[in-house]
């Protein structure tokens, strides 16, 4: 891929994270290096405990890293900032707060409030289908549609870079097909820059560009494969010769990591 | 099988009138216990207790202890709330501030107020004074520790929900955490209701002039049991009153909570 044509987005520079536990020091993230184009949808797959959601969280700016940088537009990050949004796996909706006035809580942290951040937060909730369940609270929703509500409110909150941490990993089989389909018809309508994590190799085909596979003890990239299937891809791209082949390519190497990790 | 046809039939029932078959087993036991022989000194009936009551209103004891009472209970218990919630926020964002007090906290809880109320008589002499501090810190001890709990427990997750949402500390705190707190707060304040009722007798044994705890003392060295009766039942309306305005409370405010029995 032509990356230098592209503007860099997240500058991922020799990335350490050392933990320090009661049975000694654990080392979660070892000279983790990677570019990050804008516009891009990277995933990143690999074995539980690989440090991807460290990973995340380091770029979110949630975690310092203990050595190395990570760069946003060329500044380093050194705090959560609202250039980066993040969708957590378990949602993190505010559960005393409506649809609606989640998706407000990151219009109003961007200083838009009142009638305005109301008709904002409805027009958020329109582009994942969810108008009618404004005035619900989180609790009266299921799996599927609290993150459709985090997907909404990390949009209002127009960050550059979508940082996704198994967002559809607690969802069942059919609605993780419908949000992943959502996802990539919004994506390819505004290629808004997308690092998103996952365990499901097909997911990752699917949505990405490129595929980051790490592996584990310490957590490090272990390959970048490109996904050069063109876009828009549907569901059916899934069965196409072109998509088995690199699902047979990246499987085999995170089988690997998981037999690795059993050791 | 069988029992599900029970269960069935029971639930077909409204509550209202579970309320009230609930109500008659009461006056039926009490009835009992009215008569038979070796009851009936401590449990006059129905008719008699309430004599017992009207007669102490119209010695117009009833009304100054009643108003005595609750000023003790509401002012230590309104104390208690005060000084538990910025102690148990303290608690939970500063290690020093939780090792410190915690032990100490633990180990005064499980010590019955009664034990302690000489002591405080000795400090601050009789009349209002001691009792207002028992019931404070009776009250103050259960509340922050259910407090503490909240704040500490308080979904990680939702805090990093709002920093990368631009969320600065003040907005985690009003916004994040003091939602978040509500639910272990009203607890708190439903414990410290009954903590301050059960207290208040603890707390009356310092020579109080009035009140219902002094005057059951009272009574009880004079055999009067159908006025002693009335004033035990008074104090359980009061405690279930309470109880029932907060329940709402928490309703009201805290209903978008997933289930959550305590
Ligand atoms: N706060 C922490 N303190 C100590 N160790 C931690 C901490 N957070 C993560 N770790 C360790 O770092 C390693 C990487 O964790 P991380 O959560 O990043 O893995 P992951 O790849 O996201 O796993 P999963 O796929 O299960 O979500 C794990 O071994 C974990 O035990
Ligand atoms: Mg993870």
């Amino acid at each position: 891929m032509a990356g230098e044509a592209r503007d860099l987005k997240l500058k991922i520079d020799n990335v350490r994270k050392v933990f320090h536990t009661r049975s000694g020091e654990m080392v979660a993230l070892n000279g983790v290096s990677l570019d990050i184009y804008e516009n891009e949808f990277i995933c990143v797959v690999g074995p539980s405990g690989c440090g991807k959601s460290t990973l995340l969280n380091i770029i979110a700016g949630l975690t310092d890293a203990t050595s190395g940088a990570v760069y946003c537009n060329g500044k380093a990050v050194t705090g959560t900032g609202t250039d980066r949004g993040v969708v957590f796996q378990q949602y993190a909706l505010f559960p005393w707060l409506t649809v609606k006035k989640n998706v407000m809580f990151a219009l109003e942290m961007k200083g838009i409030k009142g009638k305005q951040a109301q008709e904002l937060a409805m027009q958020y909730l329109a582009k994942v289908d969810l108008e009618k369940f404004a005035d619900h609270y989180p609790k009266e929703l299921s799996g599927g549609m609290k993150q459709r509500v985090a997907i909404a409110r990390a949009y209002a909150a127009d960050p550059e870079v979508l940082l996704m941490d198994e967002p559809f990993g607690a969802l069942d089989a059919q609605t993780r097909t419908q949000l992943q389909s959502e996802l990539l018809e919004t994506w390819e309508r505004d290629r808004k820059t997308c690092f998103f994590i996952t365990h499901d190799v097909d997911e990752a085909i699917i949505l990405s560009q490129r595929v980051v596979i790490m592996s584990a003890r310490p957590g490090r990239i272990k390959d970048i494969i490109d996904i050069d299937i063109p876009y828009p891809r549907t569901q059916e791209t899934k069965m196409t010769p072109r998509f088995l082949e690199l699902k047979n390519r990246i499987w085999s190497q995170v089988y690997q990591e998981y037999l690795e990790v059993r050791k | 099988m069988e029992t599900k046809k029970k269960k069935s039939l029971a639930s077909r029932i409204p509550a209202r009138v579970w309320l009230l078959i609930s109500f008659a087993v009461a006056m039926g036991v009490w009835y009992l216990l009215s008569i038979i022989p070796q009851t009936s000194r401590g449990f006059p009936n129905v008719v008699v207790t309430i004599e017992g009551l009207i007669t102490m209103i119209q010695r117009g004891a009833f009304w100054q202890d009643l108003s005595s009472s609750l000023i003790s209970v509401f002012g230590g218990y309104a104390l208690g709330f005060v000084i538990a919630l910025p102690v148990a926020i303290l608690m939970a964002w500063y290690l020093p501030v939780r090792n410190i007090l915690n032990p100490w906290i633990q180990f005064i809880r499980n010590i019955p107020p009664l034990a302690y109320v000489p002591l405080i008589v000795i400090v601050s002499g009789v009349g209002r004074r001691p009792q207002i501090i028992v019931i404070t810190i009776a009250c103050f001890l259960t509340m922050c520790v259910t407090i503490y709990q909240g704040v500490v427990n308080v979904d990680e997750t939702l805090i990093k929900a709002a920093r990368v949402l631009g969320a600065k500390d003040r907005d985690i705190f009003v916004r994040v955490i003091a939602p978040a707190t509500l639910p272990f707060i009203l607890t708190a304040v439903r414990l410290g209701a009954s903590v301050a009722l059960t207290t208040l007798i603890a707390a009356e044994s310092t020579g109080a002039e009035a009140g219902l705890g002094m005057r059951i003392r009272a009574l009880a060295s004079l055999y009067e049991s159908a006025p002693m009766l009335a004033y035990v039942i008074v104090i359980g309306i009061i405690g279930i009153t309470l109880d029932n305005i907060i329940k709402l409370l928490e309703r009201k405010l805290t209903g978008w909570q997933e289930k959550r029995e305590i």
